[in-house]
Order: C-alpha cells, then structure tokens, then sequence
C-alpha cells in the first residue's frame, strides 16, 4: 500500500480544537515544574548543588609549619629542622610497568619485590615506600612521574654537634615532638602548629584563589641557650679522653658562668650520635650531670669550713687538734691519708683533712649546718628545668646522728648531682651570692640570695687557692697564665647502702681566682686504671677545661703565664 | 520624554556592559596576581629551606671540631707555650708596656 499516494492533497485534516488546547496546557506545566525545580534548587534547596559545585574545586590544603631551631649562645645552630619528603603511593591509582618500578627500586634502594608487594597491594589505599628522603633522591623520584606515587612533607631533625651535646638537647620522635632533655623541656616554644586553608584549584591542580585560611599556621619559635658550642666540644672532649685513659664506667662535665649562672657547656661520657640513633642505651641517654646522684665526698669541705667560720667558730689560721689521722666518733674511726697531729683550717682544705673537717663540723649546731648546705642549693632543684632534673638528697637535721654530722662534713652521708654541686660553687665565686642555674641565655642575671657573708668568702677562696698549689691534693689542676681555686673529691661508691672498694673522682674549681668567671665542676665514675683520686684523675681535666675556655672566652690572664708549677712525684693523696 | 528614556536605557545598558567586563578582566588579573603571589611564596619557601640547610652544612664543615683537626694536623698549629708569649698593656697614659 502507498500511503503518499492515498493522502489526498486537498483535504485538510479537520483535528478537534481540545488537542491542541491540552498540549498547550501539557507543555505549560513542564515548563512550571522546570522553572519550580529550578526555583526549587537554586533557591531554596541550595546547599547541596553548592556543595557539589565547591567539591569540584575548593580544596582544604595543609599548611605546614616548622620546629624552632635551637641555637647555641652565639647563634651557632645545634638543632635544625630542614624538610624532608616521605614517598608515599595510592595503590589504587598506580599505574606502573616492570621497568619503572625497578627504576623506583633502585633509587630507594629497596628490593624490587618489596616495592611491588607495596605498589600493587589493592586492599590498602595508602602505603609509605620510604621515609624521610634525601632531595636528591626525591627529584629522581618525581621525574619517573608514575601516577599515584606521591610525595608528603615531613621534617626531620638534625643536630650539628652530634654526640657533644646529645644529651643536653635530647631530640625528637617521628612525628617531630619533643622526647628527651631540652627537645621536650622547651616542647611549647619549639613547637609549630599546623594550619589549614581553603583555596580553589582549576583542572590543572593550580591554585588559583585563597578563599580564606581555617587556621593560620604557627611556625616554632627559635631558642637561644646559655650554651657556648666551643666550650661544650672542648669539655666533651677532654672528658671523653679522661674517661677511656682511665678505664672509667663514666664521666660528666659543667661549666658556669660564674655571674650569671648560666651553663656554658654540660657534657656526659659516654654519649649517642643524635642524628642516627640505632639502638641508644638508656645510659648513654641519662643527662648524669644533671639527672645522677653521688656522695660528694670532699668537695663539701669548703661549705663545712665556710659554715663555721661564718658562724665565728673559727678562721682560716685556727688550729685543730687533728689527732694523728684517727678520730673516734660514737665509735666509728675517722681516718686521714696523711695523719697530722695539728693542722690549721686552711691546711685542712688543701690537704683535704677528714679529721679536720668532721672536728669543725662538731663544733656547730646540726641545723646550723643543715640550714648552711640547704641555703647552698643542695637538697633543692638548681632552677634549670630540665626534664628528670633529681634534687638530691639531704637528710633533715633532726634525723642526723652524731657519726653522721662528721661524715657529712666531708661529703659522706649527703648525695648530690654534679650540676648542684657546680650551682653551690658559685657562692665562691660570686661573693657569697647563689643564683639559680640557666640553660637558656640571660639578658640580665636572675635573682641571687646571700648564703655566706663577702669576707667568709675571701677566706675560702684563699683556702681553695692553695689546693692547687705544689703541696695541696690538686697541682695537676693548675692553669697557666690564671689562678684557679678549687677542691677535690673521691669517694667510696655505694652500693646496696654499702661503700664499696669503688671510686667516684671529682674537682670543682673557680677560675681566674682574682675575678671569676668560671665554675667548672668534673666527675669521673669508677676510675679503674690504678688511679682514683680527684687530684689525678678530675683535676686534670678540669685544668685542660678551664684552660681553653678562658682562652675562648678571651679573658684577661691574672698570673704569669709560667706560674704553673710542677709537682713531684707524690701528689698529696686525700682521705677517701 | 519616550525617546530619552530610551537613550537613557542605551547608556544605563552601555555602563552595564562595561562594568561586567571590568569585573571579568579584574577577577582575571586577580588570579594572574594570585597564581604570581603563589609562585613567590613557593619560592620564599624554598629559599628558606635552602637558607636552613646551607646553615646546616655550615655548622657542619665549622665544628670546632673539624677546624681543631684541620688546624693541628694539615695546617701544622699549636698552642704557644708561656715563653713565647708576650702581654703588651696600654697603660692609662697612653704608653705601652710589654710583660713578659
């Protein structure tokens, strides 16, 4: 059949008025239900088509923010955070053939099975390749642009004077959080805070609006220590000589400022490299200067002497009956290496007499003295706020016994940490006046307390002098070209609260005499190459210290640079 | 009164026009501004990681300990002993003093 041949050209096909009349009104109300869809969307029901729309571009992006640097008290950097980039994938997106992925292999230096096994590990949608990348590395890494192998900005810490100052400034985890010693004493200054912000990207990944920040990044701020990193290194390093040329179990070293009280160098042996720590032993990670108690042994004699002539018992010329080296307190025996049958006090302090001392102490009250050691900072924090910082252990007066007054005299019965001891010192070199130790730089020195009057003072530092001298315990502490004052220690080790055959060598000194400027305190834990007293094995140290700090700090000389004076073959040998 | 009104339009249309445009090319130079704003900090950020790190290296070729070796082993230097020391002080007239 031919449908065009039978549709007659003249017949107009009559159709009923209502059809068209029905498709208008049909049409009409698409056209409302569009335009109140429309109304609908863009009007009222807006959120969620925005939210889409923003989805495509609009972005949050991190905004990282670094640690403070730590710097020394010269501006040297000793701990610096510089950025690093961790490799990351997607494994879901990788998209990456056998010869790129040993190319990738190779430059992170990992099996290509063991990258393979990460690449194509579809359960996961993030998976660390390697962290903390060298830039170099990095560069090869985005120039083989395999799709979903990303890079993420981390931070990594490096510490410039490695084991030399390793545990006065501890370090930092993975995450870039303060763990150890100042990283996590000075944790709030250091810290930076991350921040975030909106930003619109076009299709390229450019961005190209700031919409507005969420939160503004806090960048750490810098510290400052009280450290000088030339004295630190040259302190760690005579007392890394000291300890291996004596065989000793360990040793640590303090330098202060005298005025201020601020640490110019703490060093502890044995020590770890901060920037790679395998396997670091709590040992070698304890700040003993600072976190370690020992019995003083006679570097307390001077506060004894001190007390007592404070307390007008005696002067420096008195002369004790020191009973030919044996003395009998509450039938305990008291003996000297070198037994006298009278000293003065001053020869009481050179030749570091325990009679002597535990006869000066028995002439005080028992809170007299107390109250002396207690205003000299022992048995209280030195103010460093250093994280495990100990107090150290002095015993209340109504608790002590007769023996124990003597004892405690020359250092036996009390225990302190190296740092305090060297805190306690600076009374003597800053005219009887303690101040609180700083590990951080000072713009003015803090506050001091009197503890002894300036002529006590005069007179123990006299008596000090002469301990370095050739017939006091300590010649070997002579500095050329400066007058040093000081006192040694040896002390028997406790063990089990038993002394045992074992010795802790110590000397704290001043230095130059006529003007302080320095208080260096040396400890040396279980010297055992024949040697043990403070005089052979501490004051050295401390003379070869002071020496080249003086020299550093550029202080004037107030001796002849040839007044150093060899001593014989016999040094005076003290009571331990 | 009409055919004014009319011209009226035709500017009122003509300043509209105009002022769309200045919006697109505005917001345009702004992004252009943005992208250069971003590269500059981007660059800002790398100097500064580039400065941290030079300080790093820095301190690492000028550890006291490096220079000591340096000094004692190639380049030969020592302390001087006492004797070879001399104090020169300028006394508060003005002449100077050698002490042994």
């Amino acid at each position: 059949m031919n449908y065009a041949a039978s549709a007659h050209p003249d017949i107009t096909a009559k159709l009923p008025g209502w059809r068209a009349t029905a498709l208008f009104i049909v049409l009409l109300a698409g056209l409302a239900g569009l335009m109140g869809r429309a109304v609908y969307l863009q009007g009222i029901h807006d959120d969620f088509l925005k939210k889409k729309g923003d989805a495509r571009y609009s972005r949050v992006i991190e905004v990282s923010a670094h640690r403070g640097m730590i710097a020394d008290r010269n501006g040297e950097p000793l701990a610096v955070s510089t950025p690093v980039e961790s490799v990351w994938a997607s494994p879901q997106d990788v998209e990456a053939d056998r010869r790129q992925v040993k190319k990738l292999s190779q430059i992170l230096g990992m099996e290509m099975q063991e990258v393979q096994n990460r690449l194509f590990n579809i359960s996961r949608d993030f998976v660390y390749l390697k962290r903390q990348l060298p830039p170099d590395q990095v560069e090869k890494v985005v120039s083989l642009n395999i799709p979903g192998i990303l890079l993420q900005r981390e931070y990594r810490r490096y510490y410039p004077a490695g084991e030399e100052a390793a545990q006065i400034l501890g370090f930092t985890g993975q995450d870039d959080n303060g763990q150890e010693g100042l990283e996590l004493a000075l944790q709030e200054q250091l810290a930076g805070k991350r921040g975030s912000q909106r930003v619109i990207k076009d299709r390229r990944g450019h961005i190209v609006e700031d919409v507005g920040s969420l939160h503004e990044p806090k960048h750490g701020t810098d510290v400052t220590l009280s450290i000088d990193s030339k004295i630190q290194y040259l302190a760690y390093r005579e007392l890394k000589n000291a300890v291996l040329r004596h065989h000793a179990k360990s040793g640590s070293v303090v330098v202060l400022d005298a005025l201020n009280g601020e640490v110019l160098a703490l060093a502890n042996y044995p020590s770890f490299n901060p920037n790679n720590r395998g396997n670091v032993s709590s040992g070698e990670m304890r700040n003993r200067a600072i976190a370690d108690l020992f019995e003083p042994g006679s570097t307390m004699k001077p506060f004894t002497v001190a007390t007592a002539i404070e307390a007008g018992k005696i002067h420096s010329d008195t002369i004790i009956g020191t009973e030919n080296g044996v003395f009998t307190v509450s039938g305990r025996k008291i003996h000297d290496q070198h037994p006298e049958a009278m000293m003065t006090v001053s020869q009481i302090i050179q030749k570091s007499s325990n009679v002597g001392a535990a006869k000066i102490a028995l002439t005080l009250k028992s809170e007299t003295l107390w109250q002396s050691f207690s205003d000299s900072g022992f048995g209280e924090q030195t103010g460093s706020g250093f994280p495990g910082e100990t107090s150290g252990k002095l015993r209340d007066a109504k608790t002590w016994r007769h023996i124990e007054q003597a004892t405690m005299s020359y250092g036996h019965g009390i225990s302190v940490s190296l740092l305090q001891l060297a805190r306690a010192y600076m009374i003597f070199a800053n005219d009887g006046e303690l101040r609180p130790i700083s590990l951080l730089r000072l713009n003015a020195p803090q506050e001091s307390k009197r503890v002894f009057s300036s002529r006590t003072v005069q007179a123990v530092k006299g008596m000090l002098e002469k301990v370095v001298s050739a017939d006091g315990t300590a010649p070997l502490a002579q500095v050329a070209g400066y007058r040093v004052a000081g006192k040694t220690g040896t002390a028997h080790k406790l063990e089990n609260g038993r002394y045992i055959n074992r010795y802790i060598a110590s000397f704290v000194g001043i230095a130059p005499a006529s003007k302080p400027r320095l208080v260096v305190a040396v400890m040396i834990d279980e010297p055992s190459k024949g040697e043990y007293y403070g005089g052979q094995v501490a004051a050295p140290v401390f003379s070869k210290v002071t020496s080249a700090a003086l020299h550093s700090l550029n202080v004037p000389n107030d001796a002849p640079l040839d007044n150093v004076i060899i001593p014989g073959a016999n040094i005076v040998k003290e009571e331990v | 009164m009409l055919r004014s009104g009319n011209a009226f339009n035709a500017l009122l249309l003509a300043v509209v026009v105009i002022c769309a445009l200045g919006v697109v090319t505005s917001q345009h130079k702004a992004r252009k501004l943005f992208i250069a704003l971003q590269q500059e900090k981007e660059h800002a950020q790398k100097m500064e990681v580039e400065w941290g790190q030079l300080q790093l290296e820095q301190s690492t070729w000028a550890t006291p300990r490096r220079v000591g070796e340096i000094a004692e082993q190639k380049l030969q230097m020592r302390l001087p002993k006492g004797e070879q020391v001399k104090f020169i002080r300028v006394e508060p007239s003005g002449q100077t003093k050698i002490q042994p």
